[in-house]
């Protein structure tokens, strides 16, 4: 099929709106009447809450409520829950921390919630907050996820000893020890993966209504799930039912996996809201989003590969401790074990096993954050290939070449978690080497040690899950609904934050009804629009989208067609439809679909089956999901007196299947490329000592700036999936999923003149000073 | 809002401005504003009072007394940064401007401000030490001036007293046998330096004499490394490697979030090394 807008850069159509700030975010949706809610948050990484006396704090100008953990009204509220239950060693369900809205008793992290206070005023409630008297007992705590594991560690939880949350495994063990034990080489490489926050330009945000007559609620919040977030928030934690509850999350800027949840600050603007009965506002200030965001990544990894004489790849086998953080989040086991699948990479490995053991500590719980697991898992396999070349002498392209999955082998069993449909994997790495001048490699190192520079190049052959996970796709839903006017909505499940759906959606729906992308209107992110949705995470709105789309515009077609037919006094058997066409077989009679949708409204009801209208909804999963994938080649160059790194070229091969909008396409590969960059460069999540979060603002967790990034050359090689009817893979993360092994691996490469094998992200002067002086120490 | 409530006052003059400083203990003066925001809007800072001094007049001026170039309290960073008096004057003042922070700050934020707040990564407090400069003060007692070597106390402490105003800077001029350099390593641009050096010293044949090298973010004030240029004096460039040997007496760097006391002594010895040859040879 020809596509006269799948597969045109667009401009989107969101964007003037945004970029003119017109926008209309949650914060500015709130009314004059909406008071504030403030959040006091512990000072202690751990503590025991001995006494509140909140007396003080009541009494002060303008406070309309204070709520702590033990008021009645947060008592009695149901906890946070985990969407996935993994095991402990001895094999039970894991231990669920009592996740509450408001701490009780002790609090675990720094920025806890402990009370809620809500004025006329922000600067009422802040100081109200400091009127608050509360007498902590502070005690010892624990935040270094490899430490967490330490017999004397403290003990965030007496119920999950050694602090132990799950023991996850996938894999065969057993055979991957045989041929560990037969193997010519075994190498391996033990790293951190950083703890991180997502920052989105928009921090979280909620603001909540009651409505006393109906008792009933809307929350508007920044969220990536409006119905998932309803359901927490209803079923769980209010326990009322889902219709008493309408969920809005209007624009949004940027979610990354963060916003997925309620969070205990909406359900305390919604408690609010009904005890007060007024509007109520909480806008989280980017000190407190560090302090309260859920952080994400942090593991602690040793992958090792057996190799036979000839670089064939004989078993791989990756052990981590992932931090959980001091409560379960939503999704947060999700990450650490639920896309464990990119261990194989885009490679033939015969035996995989990885065992996953997820600790408590006191810091925020973790969450996805784009590629949540993707990423990491691309790091395991893509490093440890880049240390087995460099220690077996090899080429780290050929060693990647000589076990590469052909497309011949399509569909091909990698024998542990996934099942890939399509890819050309070997086509987009030599693409990608040719994009990226890797043979030219040698005379830029030559020309950088002439600047007195060390120049490194680094590879990585990212794949992922889209639309997943393997264990069952998730389900979608669409409405595409004509109006007497003869104009359409589409109604969408997945939510857009930054995506462009608007832009890309209506090209599908032009494409799919013969329509014009500007007639075509979708909207999404309110409850109340559409009954239930699964939102946008997980690389899956293109594919998830695009699948309903097209088998509620068959329904519409269908239901169309029988109009036109009793219009055109023809039977719907002759009638054909082609670009927005109805024509009856062998005359010139014909009418267009809006007008169709005209006549759905006008046409006597014997002529339209009995029922009036022209609309379609359908909820449905996607067959299979999808795997996205590429090629990334990183340059950088490294100043060893410093040890400041600069990240210089970067090219990015990418096959996300059928491409909707280029434009689209290219802006994910940057974004996430760019978010993939900042871990590596900057970004951190520090405490020190005590469990304090030192990295607490803008001046000290560095995100990075356009001048940190060289002009990225990018290509498609648009290889599509048969999975589904468009062919799409999905894009939103393969960005990053390929950046921190790439630049890893380059960094690697730089100082492997000096002997240096491996440093850890990010790569701080600081680190790569240590790792020079180190080895230069070490050298005879 | 952000911060705790104060009280505001904007100054008239620079009288009234004492007399305003004098009204409530713990008044703070507000210039810029860019470092006393951000610490009221985290709440670390709960001043009672807060004087504006941006209405007072002849505190934003540029001047060339003889020998000398007199910075104003309230010239704003960018004001000094387009300055051709600053670039060919005070040659080192112009090359540490582009490392403040980024252009809405340098927009707003002044030479005075940067100077009493007297932030121990900050580039100008180093600047104004390595030149030997002096700090104009009035207070409830008059108009005083004090050395740069005698002004900068503590972490965030200096010579100014209670009530006081810092009103100007002024650094000897120019002169053709003077030699400056200057080097910051930070993370990212504008970011306050891991290690910074600003440096002057006076040409004298085929070496250096008077040197002033100054390191910042290495303690709690701008630091000379008075034993390094004590080397450089003795021992013109060919005392490089012992100079910065010396380094090791002169930074007692502790560990930040950023980066060890034992990373930033060895950046310091970088930029030693970046900043001599730089001065050695300025046409380089």
């Amino acid at each position: 099929m020809n596509y006269r807008f799948i597969g045109k850069s667009l401009p989107r159509s969101e964007d003037i709106r945004l970029i003119q700030g017109r926008g209309r975010y949650t914060a500015d949706l709130a009314p004059p009447s909406a008071a504030r809610l403030f959040m006091v948050r512990s000072p202690y990484a751990a503590a025991r809450i001995v006494s509140i006396d909140a007396s003080a704090a009541r009494a002060m100008p303008g406070v309309l409520l204070v709520l702590t953990g033990d008021s009645p009204e947060v008592a009695s509220l149901g906890t946070f829950t985990s969407k996935l239950r993994r095991k402990t060693p001895d094999g039970k369900p894991n231990f669920e921390p009592p996740y509450r809205t408001l701490a009780r008793d002790r609090v675990q992290f720094v920025g806890d919630p402990v009370a809620a206070i809500i004025a006329e005023t922000l600067d009422q409630a802040k100081d109200a907050a400091e009127a608050l008297r509360i007498e902590w007992e502070p005690l010892p705590a624990i935040t270094e996820t490899k430490r967490a594991l330490d017999p004397d560690a403290p003990q965030v939880w007496p119920e999950a000893p050694r602090n132990i949350c799950f023991v996850f495994e996938a894999g065969d063990e057993a055979a991957v020890n045989a041929a560990f034990a037969k193997a010519k080489h075994t190498v391996s490489v033990t790293y951190d993966i950083s703890r991180v926050t997502a920052a989105p330009m928009e921090t979280r945000a909620a603001l909540a209504f009651y409505d006393s007559a109906a008792e009933a609620w809307t929350l508007y919040a920044p969220v990536q799930n409006p119905h998932a977030v309803r359901e927490e928030a209803a079923d769980k934690v209010l326990r009322i039912a889902g219709n008493r509850l309408r969920v809005i999350s209007p624009d949004v800027g940027g979610g990354f996996g963060l916003k997925e949840v309620p969070g205990p600050e909406s359900i305390l603007a919604l408690v609010g809201a009904r005890l007060i009965d007024r509007p109520v506002l909480w806008v989280a200030e980017r000190s407190e989003a560090f302090a309260s965001d859920f952080h994400a990544r942090d593991n602690h990894s040793t992958a090792t590969l057996a190799l036979d004489a000839e670089g064939r790849f004989l078993a791989l086998r990756v052990d981590t401790i992932a931090n959980i953080g001091a409560y379960i989040s939503l999704n947060g086991l999700n990450s650490s074990t639920n896309n464990l699948g990119g261990l194989s990479g885009v490679y033939r490995t015969p035996a995989i096993f990885t065992r996953v053991t997820g600790v408590f500590t006191n810091t925020q719980p973790t969450a996805p954050y784009r590629g949540a697991g993707r990423p990491e898992a691309t790091y395991a396999i893509e490093r440890v290939i880049d240390v087995a070349a460099r220690r077996l002498g090899m080429d780290p392209v050929e060693l990647r070449r000589k076990n590469m999955i052909a497309p011949s082998q399509m569909p091909y069993d990698t024998g542990f978690i996934f099942t890939y449909d399509s890819g050309e994997f070997e086509r987009n790495m030599d693409d990608a080497l040719a994009l990226g001048d890797w043979a030219g490699f040698p005379q830029r190192r030559k020309e950088a040690a002439a600047r007195g520079k060390l120049r490194g190049i680094g590879l990585s052959n990212p794949i992922e899950i889209s639309a997943g996970p393997v264990t069952g796709t998730l389900s979608e839903s669409a409405e595409i609904r004509f109006d007497s006017t003869g104009s359409v909505t589409v109604t969408i499940g997945t939510h857009s934050h930054g995506q462009g759906h608007e832009t890309s959606f209506a090209q599908i729906v032009a494409d799919l009804l013969g329509l014009e992308p500007e007639h075509v209107k979708v909207r999404y992110g309110d409850t109340e629009l559409i009954e239930h949705g699964t939102g946008s995470f997980g690389s899956r709105s293109a594919v998830a989208g695009s699948v309903v789309l097209i088998k509620t515009a068959d329904r519409i077609i269908a239901r169309a067609k029988r109009i036109a037919a009793a219009h055109l006094e023809a039977s719907p058997d002759d009638i054909t439809f082609e670009d927005g066409i109805f024509r009856v077989v062998g005359t010139d009679k014909q009418v267009g679909l809006r007008e169709v949708a005209r006549l759905a409204y006008t046409l006597r009801p014997s002529e339209l089956d009995g029922e009036h209208g022209l609309a379609a909804k359908m909820m449905v999963a996607p067959a299979r999901p999808t795997f996205p994938n590429g090629c990334h080649i990183c340059e950088v160059e490294i100043d060893p007196e410093t040890g400041a790194c600069a990240i210089v070229r970067y090219s990015v091969v990418d096959d996300v299947g059928r491409i909707i909008n280029p434009m689209l396409v290219e802006g994910q590969i940057h974004g996430g490329v760019v978010q993939g960059l900042g871990q590596m460069l900057f970004e951190a999540i520090v405490y020190d000592d005590g469990g304090q979060l030192l990295t607490g603002s803008f001046m000290d967790y560095a995100m990075p700036r356009a001048r940190h990034c060289p002009s990225f050359a990018c290509h498609n090689n648009e290889v599509l999936t048969p999975v589904n009817p468009l062919g799409v893979k999905g894009a939103g993360e393969a960005g990053t999923v390929g950046a921190l092994a790439a630049v890893a691996n380059a960094v690697a490469d730089a100082l492997s003149p000096l002997g240096i094998e491996h440093v850890d992200m990010p790569f701080t002067p600081e680190r790569i000073w240590r790792a020079i002086r180190d080895a230069r120490r070490a050298a005879p | 809002m952000k911060p705790a409530a104060f009280a505001y006052a904007k100054a008239r003059s620079l009288d009234h401005a004492i007399e305003l400083l004098g009204t409530r203990e713990g008044a703070r003066v507000l210039a810029g504003g860019q470092s006393l925001i951000a610490a009221l809007n985290m709440r670390l800072d709960a001043p009672p009072l807060l004087v504006d001094i941006n209405g007072v007049s002849g505190l934003d001026r540029i001047e060339r007394p003889d020998g000398q170039v007199e910075i104003g309290a309230l010239v704003r960073h960018a004001q000094a940064l387009g300055s051709q008096v600053v670039a060919r004057d005070a040659p080192l003042i112009a090359r540490a401007l582009p490392h403040i922070a980024h252009p809405a700050i340098r927009n707003r934020g002044t030479v005075g401000g940067s100077i009493a707040y007297a932030d121990p990564a900050a580039e100008l407090p180093a600047c104004l030490l390595a030149l030997a400069g002096e700090v104009d003060i009035t207070g409830p007692a008059g108009r005083r001036t004090v050395k740069a070597d005698d002004f900068f106390l503590g972490l965030f402490e200096t010579a100014l007293g209670p009530g006081e105003i810092l009103t100007a800077i002024r650094v000897p001029a120019a002169t053709p046998q003077m030699r400056c350099g200057f080097a910051e390593l930070a993370r990212r641009h504008g970011d306050y330096a891991l290690v910074g050096l600003a440096a002057c010293a006076r040409a004298d044949g085929a070496g250096l004499r008077d040197s002033r090298f100054v390191f910042f973010g290495v303690g709690a004030t701008p630091v000379r490394a008075r034993k390094a240029e004590a080397v450089l004096d003795a021992r013109g460039f060919d005392g490089l490697d012992e100079a910065v040997a010396a380094l090791a007496d002169d930074l007692h760097p502790e560990d930040d979030i950023h980066a060890s006391g034992k990373a930033k002594r060895h950046l310091a010895g970088v930029l030693l090394r970046r900043v001599v040859r730089e001065m050695q040879d300025p046409w380089a």
